[in-house]
């Protein structure tokens, strides 16, 4: 049994140890936006917040976690979120839209540490996040986008 | 399609007065399900496209996939356009399996490809907009006592006088009315949405997390699956041990199937480790044992084979070769490409009392019915599809060989029991799993006058056949596959002596159409060789193209001239240390030309600029136009750089994941300047034609920056670091 | 399939580990192997170098670069996906270090291999990048205070044979061949290289 707080919940979970919490969010707690894209921390679909850093959730061992507070795509509700996700929209980012849940996780990670990134703090904290549909040109135009919102 | 097979048509689908029945589960679990009011009382379907909600709601159904191209988007903007709709009341819904109603127009059948989509469906889908409109007008010309011809509509707001009404109060009584036969169609120069930035349909729930895909489905008492494939491609099962996977808390049974082992487990976590415990001995007499170095081996030792046919030829090219003042020869290597849409493969299905229900991103959902239905050994009316929005597919999900569907049926046979299971492939599965582009040659020999003009061109490609082996083989001619080669005949420059020739080559590897299908080879092999050729004839890359498009080539001309314009082409390669290229290509009907810039950073290419000048006929939405070109162009750009699906000797597929199987990432997207021709010609699709001229002008860009032709890829393999 | 791919892995990590001299262990020769060198530089000088069989392997020098980028793997290839150095070696805002790494090495499920973890993970300082650098440069580089830390001979020493990130070299999880010989030995080399003089090898 490990025992931790999802999007401000309090939640247990009894399965072996090894699970990676990718698993335990989708298929235990059925919060689908986290999502599976090759279970090795390369591409980044399944990132989530856990104690305040980005988080692979794919090489997560849940007992690891035990007292953890993450938060996950269905949770995130910070002004830099909200942000990302108004120019998300703005700017039609998504293409087939898979990837994007991680995307907007790390990008408001970004904006929360880097109000007004430049063009390489973006690549530095996004090129962890693979997006297949290429639709980078707009993921650095949201950011930008999401950052100037944020000044005003 | 001609004019009139379209009349014909819309007069007929406009004439369905029946509401479109949907299976409730199959909308309850759509992709586009928290697009939707509920279909209340009151509601009328004025044809199989469109239903009009009292709540106002004006739902498309979509017949084809999203899959990140934009067809919910577009087909619901061609709608609302003659139906002149607001576009805040629009809504988007997959169609269910109908090859009749919901056939694409191009193909006969249900089924996404060949950036068809927007095409297909424009004159149908305004048609429809259109009837619906007619018979709203008819509705309250009646409720208002007042000639039809009086009322207008606009922003979704019936008006009369002093009369007003938004759609939803008329919906019941309109779907009393009689739908028109051939409803008039506005002009151009009355569009209100077509040609304008619309908010994408689905961009909002793709940014939180809301969007439902495949792998999203969790069904009551469901199981998941993972399958033990063959290693090599061709492999087959010999034997099995599960002793120690059925071991494994949480999974529940091991069966054998066609397609390998399959894993039934309560979790996705349980079924993958007990895969990981299983021991599979393959028999691999039928698999591929040669590795990929040794198969590029031969198949370039197939150039010149008697077994050679010809695609396409014009004048003498040999005589042409050998009058000649300077001849030239290169040959181009192509790799095998994985797709590696970033959901990996899956599909769910449940079976009870007799009959089916198969949710997938079905590209293709006739066939898989069919490999469905096959595998469970029922009639394929007694499975209902339902197409969820897919995680790209950038031609994976377009199987003729409906894998997936014979493989989650296959699942659900093996179990032998009513019930829901969820098939999942890993990134493993993805790669090693086959359906490849096409490990391609290209020979070209090309001829040169005194005065440096092209007199010859000869061109062999050696690849293997996509179409033979499956259903459509029927469309090879003569016995051959165009597929192989489309964009390496019909070029648009004026070649008098000319000539394409094909060798097909054949491996258990199993190959399939990748976004832009052969001109993902040709455009790079024909446009790198003339761009050397018109260097070795001083010639400027735009102008000599210029010089040497036919006359008729307009639309190729515009796009060059205008790309031109854009990049401020003035003639320099190399300015300042950056590296200048040129390509020009025409796929699936659209013209595409681009200018690369690039650097040479620790001698790797890093590209900065892409400017490209597009002409797809109209351009019915211009945001999502440009987000596909912007996206094909980093589609393109990762294979050229990156990509490649190798084989080692023994046949064992050598990457595995997105560690050695690299795609493009964020450090290595280009700023991308997209201009669209204006056009009042019928629309064409934009999905693939972004792809093409992307590793040609970079690859030109470079020997202008370094003098060396790249003519294995990806690059990565020939260059530097 | 994967099951059996694993032994295979298996059979050939025990094959490596097998001595290939006497007083070797894992690769590593242990300190007595040096007591018939009578001069003591010599000797010192020879412990170095036995002390770079460690620093030269992949385990080690992976995360000490000269530049921002970390290596990984066997084959030393640039790490994917692409990350830097961002503040104190710990990854750039927005994609840490511990984004991937966390406190245990975490053996994939699905495919073959592990992702490394402890805490802390991070790079060495780039004063201590030791990539492309000789015996020399290296040796150099890590007695000098400015540039390993600031820290003396006897703290050298502690770095070498207690830290748990060093030790990480030797536990590095499924896939990656350990570092050569133990911590132990390789904290006793560094002591022994110290009470000889601690002295550079010339090149």
């Amino acid at each position: 049994m490990t025992t931790f707080t999802v999007n401000g919940e309090e939640r247990t979970v009894d399965v072996p140890g090894d699970t990676p919490l990718l698993w335990v969010l989708r298929d235990e707690l059925k919060l689908t936006g986290t999502k599976f894209g090759c279970g090795v921390a390369q591409c980044g679909a399944c990132t989530v917040m856990l104690d305040g850093t980005t988080r692979r959730s794919c090489v997560t061992p849940v007992s690891t976690l035990e007292g953890a507070n993450i938060t996950t795509i269905e949770g995130l509700d910070t002004p830099e979120a909200e942000a990302v996700q108004a120019a998300w929209a703005k700017l039609d980012v998504p293409q087939c839209g898979w990837c994007q849940s991680g995307q907007v996780v790390s990008a408001s990670a970004l904006l929360y540490e880097i109000p007004n990134p430049t063009d390489e703090d973006i690549d530095n904290a996004m090129a962890g996040n693979i997006c297949r549909c290429a639709t980078y040109v707009r993921i650095r135009q949201g950011i930008k986008d999401a950052a100037k919102a944020l000044e005003t | 399609m001609t004019h009139q097979n379209r009349r014909q048509f819309l007069a007929s689908a406009a004439g369905l007065t029946i509401a479109v029945a949907l299976p409730m589960k199959g909308r309850a679990q759509s992709g586009a399900a928290n697009a939707f009011a509920a279909d209340g009382s009151g509601s009328f379907a004025p044809n199989a496209f469109i239903r009009v909600a009292a709540d106002d709601t004006v739902t498309v159904m979509i017949k084809h996939i999203e899959i990140g191209q934009g067809a919910y988007t577009g087909l619901a903007t061609l709608v609302a356009e003659d139906l002149d709709a607001d576009w805040a009341q629009m809504r988007a819904e997959a169609a269910p399996l109908d090859n009749e109603k919901y056939k694409n127009l191009y193909f006969g059948l249900q089924g996404t490809g060949g950036s068809t989509g927007l095409a297909n469906s424009y004159t149908q889908m305004r048609k429809a907009g259109a009837a619906a409109r007619a018979m709203l007008v008819q509705a309250a010309a009646a409720e208002w006592g007042v000639d039809a011809s009086e009322i207008t509509v606009s922003k979704g707001v019936i008006a009369h006088g002093d009369k007003t009404s938004t759609f939803g109060p008329m919906a019941a009584k309109a779907a009393e009315m009689t739908p028109p036969e051939d409803p008039p169609l506005k002009p151009a120069s009355e569009f209100v949405y077509i040609g304008t930035d619309l908010p994408r349909l689905d961009s909002p729930s793709k940014s939180n997390g809301s969007a439902m895909f495949t792998m999203d489905l969790n069904l009551d008492g469901m199981e998941t699956v993972v399958v033990a494939h063959p290693p090599m491609l061709g492999g087959t099962v010999a034997s099995y041990d599960d002793t120690e996977a059925v071991a494994v808390p949480g999974v529940t049974a091991v069966r054998q199937i066609p397609q390998g082992v399959a894993v039934y487990a309560t979790s996705t976590a349980a079924a993958i480790k007990g895969r990981s415990m299983l021991s599979v001995d393959w028999d691999t007499s039928a698999a591929e044992t040669r590795s990929s170095a040794q198969m590029m081996d031969d198949f370039a030792a197939m150039v010149g084979s008697d077994t050679a046919k010809t695609a396409e030829s014009a004048g003498d090219v040999a005589a042409a070769l050998e009058n000649a003042a300077q001849t030239v020869e290169m040959e181009f290597r192509f790799p095998y490409l994985a797709h590696a849409p970033l959901e990996p493969l899956d599909a769910v299905v449940e079976v009870k009392d007799g009959s089916a229900t198969a949710w997938g991103g079905w590209q293709f959902p006739g066939f898989d019915n069919q490999s469905v239905a096959g595998a469970l050994g029922m009639d394929p009316a007694k499975v209902a599809m339902v197409t969820m929005l897919a995680g790209g597919s950038f031609g994976r999900r377009a199987q003729p060989s409906a894998h997936i569907g014979a493989e989650i049926g296959a699942i659900a046979a093996a179990a032998g029991r009513d019930g829901a299971w969820k098939l999942v492939w890993t990134r493993e599965d993805d790669l090693h799993g086959g359906y490849y582009r096409p490990m391609t040659v290209h020979h070209l020999r090309g001829g040169l006058d005194a005065d440096g003009n092209i007199t010859a061109w000869h061109n062999t490609v050696v690849n293997q056949s996509i179409m033979a082996g499956t259903p459509m083989e029927a469309m090879m001619q003569d016995g051959l596959d165009p597929t192989s080669y489309e964009g390496a005949v019909k070029m648009p420059y004026a070649l008098t002596d000319m000539q394409v020739d094909w060798v097909r080559a054949e491996s258990p590897v199993s190959v399939l159409w990748w976004r832009s299908v052969g001109h993902t080879h040709t455009a790079y092999a024909t446009e790198v060789f003339l761009d050397h050729l018109l260097e070795l004839g001083g010639k400027d890359p735009v102008q000599g193209r210029l010089d040497l498009l036919r006359p008729d080539m307009a639309r190729d001309r515009a796009v060059l001239e205008r790309v031109a314009e854009m990049a401020g082409w003035d003639g320099q390669k190399v300015k300042n240390g950056k590296g200048y290229g040129v390509a020009l290509h025409e796929s699936f009907s659209t013209y595409t030309a681009q200018i690369v810039e690039v650097e040479d950073v620790d001698g790797f290419p890093k590209v900065t600029n892409v400017w490209c000048a597009v002409d797809c006929g109209v351009a019915v939405t211009p945001n999502v136009i440009r987000a596909q070109i912007e996206g094909g162009i980093g589609f393109g750009l990762s294979s050229i750089l990156h990509d490649e699906l190798s084989l080692a000797e023994g046949g064992m597929v050598e990457q595995s994941n997105f560690d050695t199987y690299r795609v493009l990432r964020i450090n290595e997207m280009p700023n991308v300047m997209v201009d669209i021709i204006a056009s009042e010609v019928d629309p064409t699709g934009v999905g693939e034609p972004g792809t093409p001229p992307i590793g040609p002008a970079l690859a030109n860009a470079w020997r202008a920056l370094k003098g060396e032709n790249v003519t294995t890829l990806p690059f990565s393999k020939s260059v530097g670091a | 399939m994967m099951k059996t791919l694993t032994r295979l892995g298996l059979i050939a990590a025990f094959a490596w580990a097998a001595p290939v001299g006497a007083e070797t262990v894992n690769g590593l020769r242990t300190v007595d192997e040096f007591a018939d060198i009578a001069d003591e530089s010599e000797r010192s000088v020879a412990l170095f170098n036995e002390l770079m069989v460690v620093i030269e392997h992949p385990r080690c020098l992976n995360c000490h670069p000269v530049g921002d980028v970390p290596l990984q793997g066997d084959d030393m290839q640039p790490h994917q996906p692409p990350v830097v150095r961002g503040v104190g070696g710990m990854g750039a805002p927005g994609m840490r270090c511990s984004t991937c790494h966390g406190a245990e090495n975490v053996t994939y499920t699905s495919g073959d291999g592990s992702i490394p973890g402890h805490v802390p993970w991070h790079l060495a300082p780039i004063e201590m990048g030791w990539v492309g650098k000789s015996a020399t440069e290296i040796c150099e580089q890590i007695k000098d205070p400015a540039r390993n830390g600031n820290l003396d001979l006897a703290g050298l020493h502690e770095h070498n044979a207690e830290d748990g990130l060093v030790g990480w070299g030797w536990d590095p999880g499924v896939g990656r061949e350990p570092a050569p010989g133990t911590q132990a030995i390789f904290g006793d080399l560094t002591q022994a290289w110290i009470d000889t003089g601690a002295v550079c090898p010339t090149t």
